[in-house]
């Protein structure tokens, strides 16, 4: 891969690495695809290593003593420490493969949350957060009684940290937190929220879908206990995460699903766990994703984050300054730290209606509340229209939408 | 059909001016639609007389184009028809709106019955899309039927 000296990349390689980018959509049209907060597209070398997996592999994990079981185990095990170099965590064991983020939230609020708090107990979360980092905690309050609170937010999309710190108190076991908010793209002050937790003995959760794909995370530097990402919004497929926790934390933690692969040995009277990190991962994982994971992070560490920042940054500004020229269009989400994610709302057109407009000219964005609908009643709309960029997208990609929403201001008119 | 044509003049006239857009009060039946994936939602409301007959019909609320047109025309389409009428309409334009009726080619009369809201047809090719001129019509229908709350999930 070429990376010119001024930090910019070889947009034709690097676009050349995903095979969807020649893609024809709706009407024969070139696919422009700015929904990359929704999911990312795969490169072809997360492509190769999943087929090669099924093609050649395809044998079970930790159990076969034939050589492609073997293969299959070092790859995966492999996989765990190109997370752990990635996020740059102490050991392996503290690196659990999930389902995704959402299942990574889920397992530490059942474990972790229904072993250490008890009623009154407060988690404490964001008004920006996605679903998945609210519902696991409203059915936590459901078996605990625990009392969740929410930090507000100011009109740019930015965390009022003054009120944040004012809701902690000697109760507050857990602040569960979304490092960077997928519908606003607001980064927040993670290492300022990790500091206030500390101050007050809580732990802190960062929700990092949306970031590990456009910034380096170093958990050991943050010092928060437990980090989660998936892999699909990280150019590897669907149906693999990860869960980041501090190994003392995890060692402490019961394991949330039973079955084969977390036993050091069953008997019907008692059975032993395994260690870190098997114990936490009942069942045959999804290897091919594993794996495929770790070629996306290996693809990744090969640009940096230097070059993708370069990028990013300067789509995010371009994007921004056209989208803030049409008439009658707010953006929704201006905070001053923000990653390359651009909602916005047209005067009388819905977002459903904007985002099949769109469709029709071949920009892919995602219309709707994106899983952040007490977000979208703070802004008191029903939905945004979200482009979403990553480094393989390009000026002329964000002309495209602009032209594609001026259109749909056309007909609208 | 091409996007164009599902955005067609109309529909966007049906939008920014809906007909009927107002609550009737009392009611004798009202259902509230919503839909979890979009955010849409909407109030339908009837008077039916004792003999079945659909005396006047609203509709309130927030949505897309394509639903609150559709919640617009339908409103249009059934005010004085009978109950078993409208029952009727509603299994014609679904059918339409999921691609199973093609009311031009239709031998069953589907084509006067459905007159203006044929410009429905083609949205069968958008399926994200289907549900939202479909919302109206399952909120009618659940008014009919006395279910006070219908989500098309």
């Amino acid at each position: 891969m070429k990376i010119f000296s001024e930090g910019l990349l070889d947009m034709a390689a690097i676009r050349n690495d995903f095979p969807i980018l020649s893609r024809k959509v709706r009407d024969g049209k070139g696919l422009i695809y700015l929904d990359n907060a929704a999911t990312t597209l795969k490169p072809r070398a997360v492509l190769d290593a999943v087929y090669q997996h099924y093609a050649n592999g395809a044998s079970n994990i930790h159990r076969g003593v034939h050589f492609l079981s073997e293969e299959a185990t070092r790859q995966y095990e492999n996989a765990r420490e190109t997370v752990r170099r990635f996020i740059n965590a102490r050991d392996t064991s503290e690196v659990i493969f999930t389902s995704g983020t959402t299942s990574a939230i889920n397992l530490v609020a059942k474990s972790w949350g229904e072993k250490n708090l008890k009623a009154g107990d407060e988690v404490l979360i964001t008004h920006m957060e996605h679903h998945a980092n609210i519902v696991p905690w409203q059915m936590l309050r459901e078996v605990t009684g625990c009392i969740l609170k929410v930090a507000p937010i100011n009109d740019r999309g930015e965390l009022i940290m003054e009120e944040l710190e004012a809701l902690i108190t000697p109760r507050t076991k857990l602040i569960s937190v979304v490092y960077t908010s997928n519908s606003l793209g607001t980064i927040n002050p993670v290492r300022d929220i990790i500091d206030f937790a500390k101050k007050h003995g809580a732990k802190v959760l960062l929700d990092a879908a949306q970031t590990v794909a456009h910034e380096k995370v170093d958990v050991q530097k943050l010092d928060c206990d437990f980090l989660v990402f998936s892999g699909h919004k990280l150019f590897a497929t669907s149906g693999v995460g990860v869960l980041y926790g501090k190994r003392e934390i995890l060692e402490a933690m019961p394991p949330l699903m039973g079955g084969g692969d977390m036993i050091k040995s069953v008997t019907f009277e008692k059975t032993t766990y395994a260690e870190l990190p098997a114990r936490l991962e009942a069942g045959t994982p999804a290897i091919g994703g594993a794996i495929g994971l770790g070629a996306a992070i290996e693809y990744i560490e090969k640009i940096g984050f230097a070059a993708i920042s370069v990028q990013e940054n300067d789509l995010l500004t371009y994007a921004t300054k056209l989208i803030s020229d049409l008439p009658s269009v707010r953006i929704i989400g201006t905070a001053a730290k923000k990653a390359a994610i651009l909602s916005f709302v047209v005067e009388d057109i819905h977002p459903h209606d904007m985002g099949t407009l769109l469709d029709a000219e071949g920009v892919a964005v995602r219309g709707g509340h994106h899983c952040t609908q007490p977000l979208m009643s703070r802004f008191k709309i029903p939905a945004t229209t979200r482009a979403s960029f990553s480094f393989y997208n390009t000026r002329g990609d964000a002309d495209a939408l602009v032209l594609a929403v001026r259109k749909a201001i056309e007909v609208f008119s | 059909m091409s996007t164009q044509d599902l955005y067609q003049q109309v529909i966007i006239e049906h939008h920014k001016k809906p007909r009927n857009f107002r609550k009737i009060e009392p009611a004798t039946h009202q259902a509230e639609g919503f839909n979890p994936l979009c955010g849409d939602h909407l109030w339908v409301y009837l008077n039916i007389s004792a003999s079945g007959l659909i005396d006047d019909i609203s509709f309130l609320g927030d949505g897309c184009a394509i639903s609150k047109a559709s919640a617009s025309m339908m409103t249009q389409s059934l005010k004085g028809k009978t109950v078993t009428e409208a029952r009727a309409i509603f299994v014609d334009f679904h059918k339409m709106v999921t691609g199973q009726l093609n009311p031009d080619d239709d031998t069953g009369g589907s084509e006067r019955i459905l007159a203006r809201l044929k410009v429905f047809s083609g949205i069968w090719k958008f399926p994200a899309r289907v549900k939202c001129a479909a919302l109206g019509w399952h909120t009618m229908t659940g008014a009919l039927a006395n279910e006070t709350t219908i989500s098309t999930e």
